[in-house]
């Protein structure tokens, strides 16, 4: 039912069977013992990925995203880790499981943990990544939600055996408000989906508004009425829809669209009835990463995961490394592959993962969310960085993006 | 009043004969990919080079007859020529250089290169690569032990101080720091190696016999969030009493008694300070100023910054000799 794949950089495994086999045993015996018996067996430590095997149409061919969206970057992140882990005598590999439709995310991860993997990155929805945390919480395997923004997975629904990497809604939609507050741009116009993922992006838009003082003039809703989103003649009727659709509007500054859905946000940009620029799901996106992002030291990572991967770096390529680098940074630490040892180094005080975002990330310990600067892109450049300067806070400047402490409604037990 | 004249004029002549001191200072410019020239004396920049493209690492070769520069987004390192202050020449680093050091002889540069996790090993003399050493990923800070028998190369995403032996050229040890390890020190006498970790915001002081973190040093500046902490270049003053710590975009140097590990003092310098390096008697030390694109000085015995020179766009390395 699962489509299964064990991966293995830096391992044995790479060696084509048959070939080089007795060069290699005749350079082992040449070896010194002590070496050899340090690289004989190093421990083991398995990574499980869990993901939906179907990526959702977008508008613009140029933002669909590949097959290996996000295994990519845990990929690499295996990768580091063995680069690490050789000084340290420890060995990671990835085991990948595909989820299709109608396949049981409880199966799927109670899999994994019979294959004594302790941790497991998920790109996972919400209601799925619910399911597999609670079937294995009490065989001590933690997951890593590399994939999911929504907000209740924090809060009401929160788990204590699931670390979430992907930023919040409520996370993006505060670094988006905090620049556009900043630039002065204070009136939105909003148009909402008519999904529920478009609607819960517009839910986390009206309190960042509200939380930092912009206003949404008007919304609009922008029904899916279905139909193919490539045709051949496309352009010209959506040139004339896309006026037609916000004309008459209060006066505004920018117009924030909530689309998760990819059915209408990308239309948008250059052809809004008044001359205003996009935000939100098309135009000005906040994202945890862009393959745009150049600034520390992250050309170094962009350049490693194109050799590796032939392809730009995108958002959920950069979740799934992180989850993987905090376990590796995590294992390193500890210098044990012991489960509990690991997890509790991860939410204790003196966690820290590097990202290229310019200051550590640290865990948020009331609800293990990753605290973390977003990116405000246009698709071609990162235009800004959230938080803005000037966002103050008492604990960290990072608490200024997302639902802070004193409002959750997360109980972790 | 006619003691105070005479006393001036006595300055005056003495200031005239006797032979003058004067140091010249080459800062690389990353974004301006530019070499800024300063000159000690005046404390003003005399000339500006056209380098690579993003110059960063800088350091005058042990006969002081040329700078080498690292010029990452060309893969290679240049050879200025100090006497004509012109690029004479390249040398063949792997790709992306960052940060090199020379051994005593100055016979070999060991280069680190970020991209392939390598440390390359280049000939001064032929100027041809003699090999590479692999270490950890993204390596950076590079340095010499003071008896020239150790290599420091630090890796910023596996945390490490490499301790590399530079007669076999094999790693012997791995010392684990905190998140990004940028630049590595030694102390005059051989007997603390210092790491600065970028993102985990500490100094690692490391018994380099022993190959263990002994001490860290942290850094708390009233008002400032602890993320705004990001220690990268240091430097110890030759009588290993006192050491400066640039802290990046936190816009300090912290100064550092070096028997007890203890701040005694921050000293405010420009925005997002980097890299620094002493005037060769010791007395000045200039640092770099990323973002507000100067140089400070900071006068080395009254611990104060005394002047601020302008220079080019996101000053980065810098290095000093006599001109």
């Amino acid at each position: 039912m699962f489509e299964t794949r064990t991966t293995s950089f830096l391992g044995p495994g790479k060696v084509p069977e048959g070939y080089l086999i007795w060069p290699l045993v005749g350079l082992l015996f040449v070896l010194n013992w002590s070496v050899m018996a340090l690289a004989a067996d190093p421990i083991e430590i398995g990574v499980g990925y869990l993901r939906r095997a179907t990526v959702k149409p977008t508008l613009s061919l140029v933002e669909q995203p590949a097959a290996d969206d996000g295994i990519a970057g845990a990929r690499l992140a295996i990768d580091d880790n063995n680069t690490t882990g050789k000084f340290l005598n420890q060995h990671f590999t990835l085991h990948e499981m595909r989820l299709k439709q109608a396949d049981d995310p409880v199966k799927a991860v109670t899999a994994l943990a019979d294959q004594n993997i302790a941790f497991v990155v998920t790109d996972l929805p919400a209601e799925a990544l619910i399911k597999a945390a609670d079937a294995v919480r009490d065989r001590g395997v933690v997951l890593f939600n590399a994939g999911a923004t929504d907000d209740r997975l924090r809060e009401e629904d929160c788990r204590a055996n699931v670390i979430h990497v992907a930023p919040t809604r409520s996370m993006l939609a505060d670094a988006l408000a905090q620049y556009l507050v900043w630039k002065q741009w204070k009136r939105w116009l909003m148009v909402v989906g008519s999904h529920d993922e478009d609607k819960l992006f517009a839910d986390a838009l009206r309190r960042s508004a509200a939380r930092f003082g912009a206003k949404i003039v008007q919304e609009r809703v922008f029904e899916d009425t279905g139909g193919a989103r490539r045709t051949d003649s496309g352009v010209t009727l959506i040139q004339r829809q896309m006026p037609v659709f916000t004309q008459q509007a209060p006066a505004y500054d920018i117009l924030v669209a909530a689309d998760e859905s990819e059915v209408f946000a990308s239309y948008l940009p250059y052809r809004t009835w008044d001359p205003r620029p996009v935000a939100g799901s098309a135009g000005l996106v906040p994202k945890s990463w862009d393959a745009a992002q150049d600034q520390w030291g992250a050309v170094q990572m962009q350049n490693r995961f194109l050799k590796l991967n032939s392809r730009h770096m995108t958002a959920l390529d950069m979740q799934a490394w992180t989850a993987v680098r905090m376990i590796g940074e995590a294992a390193s630490r500890v210098n044990s592959p012991d489960r509990k040892a690991v997890f509790d180094f991860i939410k204790g005080p003196d966690f820290s993962v590097a990202a290229f975002k310019g200051q550590r990330l640290t865990v948020r310990p009331w609800n293990l969310q990753l605290r973390q600067p977003i990116f405000l892109a246009d698709g071609r450049m990162v235009v800004s960085v959230s938080p803005q300067e000037g966002f103050l806070h008492q604990v960290s400047e990072l608490d200024t993006l997302g639902i802070d402490q004193p409002e959750t409604r997360c109980k972790l037990h | 009043m006619w003691r105070s004249c005479l006393l001036f004029g006595i300055v005056f002549w003495l200031a005239g004969v006797l032979p003058s001191y004067s140091f010249v200072a080459y800062v690389s410019n990353e974004k301006g990919n530019t070499v800024s020239v300063i000159d000690t004396d005046k404390w003003a920049v005399i000339k500006t080079i056209k380098v690579g493209q993003r110059p960063r690492g800088i350091e005058f070769t042990g006969d002081g007859k040329f700078v080498l520069v690292a010029v990452g987004d060309d893969d290679t390192i240049q050879m200025i020529d100090t006497s004509t202050q012109e690029v004479a020449d390249t040398l063949p680093s792997g790709p992306d250089p960052e940060l090199f050091v020379q051994d005593k002889a100055g016979k070999v540069l060991y280069v680190a290169n970020e991209n392939d996790n390598t440390v390359t090993l280049i000939d001064l003399e032929r100027r041809a690569r003699m090999g590479d050493i692999q270490v950890g990923v993204e390596p950076e800070g590079m340095a010499i032990s003071p008896d020239g028998k150790m290599l420091i190369n630090t890796s910023e995403t596996t945390n490490m101080a490499h301790f590399i032996d530079t007669e076999t050229r094999q790693i012997v040890a791995n010392v684990l720091v905190d998140s990004r390890p940028r630049f590595a020190a030694f102390k005059g006498d051989g007997s603390e190696l210092w790491v600065s970790s970028e993102i985990g915001g500490t100094v690692s002081v490391i018994d380099p016999a022993k190959h263990v973190v002994t001490t860290k040093i942290t850094f708390e500046i009233p008002g400032l969030r602890q993320e705004a902490i990001q220690p990268v270049g240091i430097s110890i003053t030759a009588d290993d009493k006192t050491a400066f710590v640039a802290l990046g975009p936190a816009n300090r140097v912290a100064v550092v008694d070096v028997a007890s590990h203890k701040v005694i003092k921050y000293l405010l310098v420009g925005q997002r300070v980097w890299h620094m390096a002493f005037t060769p008697d010791q007395k000045y030390l200039l640092v770099t100023n990323g973002i507000s694109n100067d140089v400070s000085v900071i006068d080395v015995a009254a611990l104060k910054v005394i002047k601020t020179i302008q220079v080019g766009e996101l000053p980065w390395g810098i290095t000093i000799a006599k001109q």
